[in-house]
C-alpha cells in the first residue's frame, strides 16, 4: 500500500514538470518577440514585414490552415487520425462555390461545411464502424474527393457563364468590416516606421482592416473549441475517447458516438476552411485550389502540440510566411533569416546556460550559417519559403518530440467490448 | 489442418472479389445518378483495352505502379507507412536524370549508374524519416508527408535554369537536360503501331521476384515480418527493432527510387516539370489492393493502369474521364472495408470452430491420441 503511494507521489511532479505559462508571461514573451521583429525590420529595412497589408494578408492565408488544423484537432482528440483533411477541404471548396454562386456566399459557407462533414462522415464510417486503418481511410478520401469534385464540375460549372470544368463562376463576396477611424489612424502610425510602436500599429491595423466576417467566425471557433473540449462534460468525454477509449467505455461513455461526432465536426471544419478558400480568398473554385493546405493544417496542429492555442500560433506562422512570399517577399523573407539567426543564437545561449554543450554547439553553428546566408545573399528563393512550414514542423518534431504529447490512443483501433 | 488452409484460401479470395463487386456496383450507381449509361462505359473501357497500343500503355504504366507499390508494401510488411514514396521517386528521378545528363559512360554502365543514383537518392530521402523515427520517435507518417512537400520545393528550386535546370528556347517547360543515349534502356518493340514496352518493366517484374524471395526465404525477410507482426516479440527474440525500422525504410526508399525509372529511361530521358506525379499515392492503393503479395500487387497494378489508360479517351464518347478516379477511390474504400469484414468473419468462424470442437471434446482427445 505504502509503495503505491510513494510511486504516485513521485510520478506526479515529473509529469507536470513544465511550468504553466501565465497570462503576464505570455504577454511579455509576445512583446519581446515583437520588439525583436521590430529590431530586425529596422536593421534590414524590410518595412513591409509588419505593414497593415502584410498582417491582413497573413491572417487571410492563416485562416484556412487554422480551420484545417482545428479539424485535425477535433478528430485526433477523439483518437482518430485524419489525413483526409485535404480531401474534406477539397469538398468544402467545391460545395462552397457551387452553392455560393447560386444562392449567395453564406449558403455557400453552409454547403462547404456540409460537404466537408460528409467526407468526415465517410471517414468515421470507415475508421470507427469498420475499423479500417485511419491513414488508409484518409488517403482513400483524398483520392475520392479529388475525383468526385472534378467529375461533378463537368455537370455543374462547365455550362455556366464564366465557369469551366476546372473552375466555378464568381461567388459574391462576404461583407468585410473595417473600423473606419481606427484603421486609418493605425495605418498612419505604421507608416512612420518607428521602433515597436509602428509594428504594433501594423499588427492591430491588419486585424481591423478589411476583415471578412467569415474570418471573425473562424477566429471565434478557436476559443470555442477550447471551451467545448476542455471546459465541458461533453469535451471531457470526447477527449477521454482519444486518451483511453476502454476506460471511457467502462464509465458508460458511448465511444462510437463521440468518435462519430468528433470526426464529422472535424470534416465540417475542414470543409469550412475549404469554403473560406473558394468564397473569401479567391471568390472562385479552382481545381487543385487547396494545394496541400490540409496537410499544412495537420502540421500546424502537431506544431501546437494538439492544443488550440498552439495550433493557432502554428497556423499564424505558416500564414505569415506565405504572405511574406506573396507580397513581393524576396526581401521580406530575407529579413526573416536575420530574425531566425537571432532566435537560434538565443537558443544556443540558453542551451549553454543549461550546460547542454552539444545542442548549444549545434545551435551556434546553425545561427552562424543563417547570419552568413543573410550577409552573403539578397534574397531567399521562393521555393525555400514554400518548404518553410514543412521544415519547421520536421524540426519541431525532431527537437521536441519528447515534449509533444499526442492523445494516447490516437490512431489505435478500438472496438466496443474488446478492452482488456 | 488442410481444411483450415482451404478456408483461408477461400477467405483470401473472398476479400478482393467482394471489394471489386462492391466497387463495381457503386460505380454503376454513380453513373446512373449522373445520367450516363454505365454499360456503354464499361463496353468502351474494354474496347479500348483491346487495342494493342493501349495494351502497351497499360503494361508500361503497370510497371511503374508495380515498383511504387512494392516500395509501399515493404513498409507495410514492417508496419511502417511510407506515404513518402511520392516525394522519394520524384527526387530520385530528378537526381538520376541530372547525373545521366552530365556523365557519359558506355551503355550498361551508364544505366547502372543512373539506377544506382536513383536508388541512393530514394533511400536517402526515406532514410531521413527513418532516422527521425528511430532516434527521435517522430511518426514516419507525418515525417514522410512533410518530406513529400519539401521534395516538391527542392525539385522546383533545383530545376531552375540558374541552378541545374535547362529551358528549351520558346518553351516554358523546365528540364534537366537529356540523358546521354547510352543511358536509354532498350525496350521491346511490338511493331510500329503498338509502340514498345519499356525494358525497365521487366526489371520491375524481376523486382517482384526479389521481393518475394527476400521476404519469404531469407533471415532478413523473416525478421522484417516478425517485427511487423509484433515489435516486442521480435525484440525479445533478438531482433534489433530500431535497426529493422531504419533498414526497411531505406529499402522502401530505394525501391521507390526505381519507380521513376521506367518512364525516365524508356520514354522521356529527362526530368521535366510535367514528369508524372502522384504515383506514390497510387502505389499505396495498389499495395493495399494486392495485400502486399507480389502477384496480388501485379494484378492490381494492371487493374489500376487499365482504368487509367482505358479511360483517357472517354471524353470523345460523351463520358467524363474523371469517373476513373472515382472508381479508383471507390475500389480502395471497398477493398479496405471488405478485407476488414472478411477478417472479422474469419476470426469469428475460427473461434466458433474451436469452440465447437472443444465442446465435443473431440479435438483434444484426437490430438492426444495422435501424439501417443
Amino acid at each position: 500500500m505504502s509503495t503505491t503511494k510513494v510511486s504516485a507521489a513521485r510520478l506526479a511532479p515529473s509529469k507536470g514538470g513544465r511550468r504553466k505559462l501565465s497570462l503576464p508571461v505570455v504577454l511579455l514573451l509576445l512583446a519581446g518577440a515583437l520588439a525583436l521583429v521590430s529590431l530586425v525590420r529596422l536593421i534590414s529595412g524590410a518595412n513591409d514585414v509588419t505593414s497593415v497589408g502584410q498582417v491582413a494578408g497573413a491572417l487571410e492565408l492563416a485562416v484556412p490552415i487554422g480551420l484545417a488544423g482545428l479539424g485535425g484537432l477535433w478528430a485526433e482528440r477523439a483518437g482518430v487520425v485524419n489525413i483526409g483533411l485535404e480531401g474534406m477541404m477539397i469538398l468544402g471548396t467545391w460545395f462552397g462555390a457551387w452553392a455560393g454562386f447560386q444562392w449567395g456566399p453564406w449558403v455557400g459557407v453552409l454547403f462547404g461545411i456540409i460537404g466537408g462533414a460528409l467526407g468526415g462522415l465517410l471517414h468515421a464510417v470507415m475508421t470507427v464502424t469498420f475499423g479500417v486503418n485511419h491513414i488508409v481511410s484518409g488517403v482513400a478520401i483524398n483520392i475520392l474527393a479529388a475525383g468526385v469534385t472534378r467529375y461533378l464540375s463537368n455537370f455543374t460549372f462547365a455550362d455556366e457563364p464564366g465557369g469551366s470544368s476546372k473552375q466555378s463562376p464568381r461567388v459574391d463576396e462576404i461583407d468585410k468590416i473595417t473600423i473606419p477611424g481606427l484603421s486609418d489612424w493605425l495605418q498612419d502610425l505604421q507608416q512612420h516606421h518607428w521602433f515597436f510602436v509602428s509594428d504594433l500599429a501594423g499588427i492591430i491595423g491588419g486585424l481591423v482592416t478589411g476583415l471578412s466576417l467569415l474570418t471573425v467566425v473562424a477566429l471565434l471557433l478557436i476559443p470555442l473549441t477550447w471551451w467545448l473540449l476542455w471546459r465541458t462534460a461533453f469535451g471531457l468525454r470526447l477527449r477521454s475517447c482519444g486518451e483511453s477509449p476502454v476506460a471511457a467505455e467502462t464509465l458508460g461513455v458511448n465511444v462510437y458516438k463521440y468518435k462519430y461526432i468528433a470526426v464529422v465536426i472535424s470534416g465540417g471544419l475542414a470543409g469550412l476552411g475549404g469554403a473560406f478558400l473558394s468564397i473569401v480568398a479567391t471568390s472562385i473554385y479552382q481545381e487543385g485550389q487547396t494545394g496541400g493546405r490540409g496537410y499544412i493544417g495537420l502540421a500546424a496542429m502537431i506544431f501546437g502540440n494538439w492544443m488550440p492555442g498552439g495550433m493557432a500560433l502554428g497556423a499564424g506562422l505558416f500564414g505569415f510566411t506565405d504572405s511574406l512570399k506573396l507580397r513581393g517577399g524576396a526581401e521580406n523573407v530575407h529579413a526573416m533569416l536575420l530574425l531566425l539567426g537571432i532566435l537560434v543564437a538565443f537558443a544556443a545561449v540558453w542551451q549553454l546556460y543549461r550546460k547542454k554543450y552539444v545542442s548549444a554547439a549545434i545551435a551556434a553553428v546553425c545561427s552562424g550559417v543563417l547570419f552568413t546566408w543573410y550577409a552573403l545573399t539578397d534574397q531567399v528563393p521562393s521555393q525555400f519559403v514554400d518548404a518553410a512550414p514543412y521544415v519547421t514542423t520536421l524540426l519541431v518534431l525532431a527537437l521536441s518530440a519528447q515534449r509533444l504529447r499526442m492523445p494516447k490512443a490516437d490512431g489505435l483501433p478500438y472496438r466496443k467490448g474488446e478492452g482488456k | 489442418m488442410k481444411k483450415l488452409d482451404k478456408d483461408r484460401l477461400i477467405l483470401g479470395f473472398a476479400g478482393p472479389a467482394l471489394a471489386l463487386v462492391v466497387a463495381f456496383v457503386l460505380s454503376t450507381l454513380v453513373l446512373l445518378v449522373s445520367n450516363r449509361d454505365p454499360f456503354e462505359l464499361y463496353r468502351l473501357l474494354f474496347e479500348q483495352a483491346s487495342y494493342s497500343d493501349v495494351q502497351v500503355l497499360i503494361i508500361n504504366q503497370a510497371g511503374t505502379y508495380y515498383l511504387a507499390a512494392l516500395a509501399v508494401a515493404v513498409g507495410f510488411r514492417m508496419n511502417l507507412f511510407n506515404i513518402g514514396v511520392d516525394g522519394q521517386y520524384r527526387l530520385a528521378a530528378m537526381m538520376a536524370a541530372l547525373v545521366g545528363a552530365s556523365v557519359d559512360l558506355p551503355g550498361p554502365l551508364e544505366i547502372a549508374l543512373i539506377v544506382i543514383v536513383a536508388m541512393l537518392v530514394g533511400a536517402f530521402w526515406a532514410g531521413i524519416a527513418g532516422i527521425l523515427k528511430t532516434t527521435r520517435g517522430v511518426s514516419e507518417v507525418v515525417a514522410t508527408i512533410m518530406l513529400n512537400s519539401i521534395a516538391t520545393s527542392l525539385i522546383a528550386w533545383l530545376i531552375l535554369p540558374k541552378n541545374f535546370g535547362d529551358q528549351a528556347a520558346g518553351s516554358n517547360n523546365l528540364t534537366t537536360g537529356e540523358i546521354h543515349e547510352s543511358g536509354w534502356f532498350p525496350g521491346l518493340s511490338l511493331g510500329p503501331e503498338s509502340g514498345e514496352i519499356y525494358g525497365f518493366t521487366f526489371v520491375a517484374a524481376a523486382c517482384g521476384l526479389v521481393y518475394w524471395f527476400v521476404l519469404n526465404r531469407t533471415r532478413f525477410g523473416f525478421d522484417l515480418r516478425a517485427t511487423g507482426a509484433s515489435e516486442s516479440a521480435a525484440q525479445a527474440s533478438g531482433v534489433d527493432a530500431k535497426k529493422m525500422v531504419l533498414t526497411s525504410m531505406l529499402v522502401s526508399g530505394a525501391v521507390a527510387g526505381l519507380a521513376g525509372m521506367p518512364t525516365l529511361l524508356g520514354d522521356t530521358h529527362t526530368y521535366s516539370l510535367d514528369f508524372p506525379v502522384g504515383i506514390g499515392f497510387t502505389g499505396i492503393t495498389i499495395a493495399l489492393l494486392g495485400r502486399n503479395h507480389p502477384v496480388g500487387i501485379a494484378l492490381s497494378a494492371l487493374l489500376i493502369a487499365f482504368l487509367d489508360k482505358a479511360s483517357s479517351p472517354l471524353d470523345q464518347f460523351g463520358f467524363e474521364k474523371e469517373i476513373a478516379t472515382i472508381m479508383q477511390g471507390l475500389i480502395v474504400i471497398s477493398v479496405v472495408i471488405s478485407y476488414e469484414l472478411v477478417r472479422r468473419y474469419g476470426t469469428r468462424r475460427q473461434q466458433q470452430k474451436v469452440g465447437e470442437e472443444l465442446a465435443a471434446g473431440h479435438a483434444l482427445t484426437t490430438e492426444k491420441e495422435a501424439a501417443l
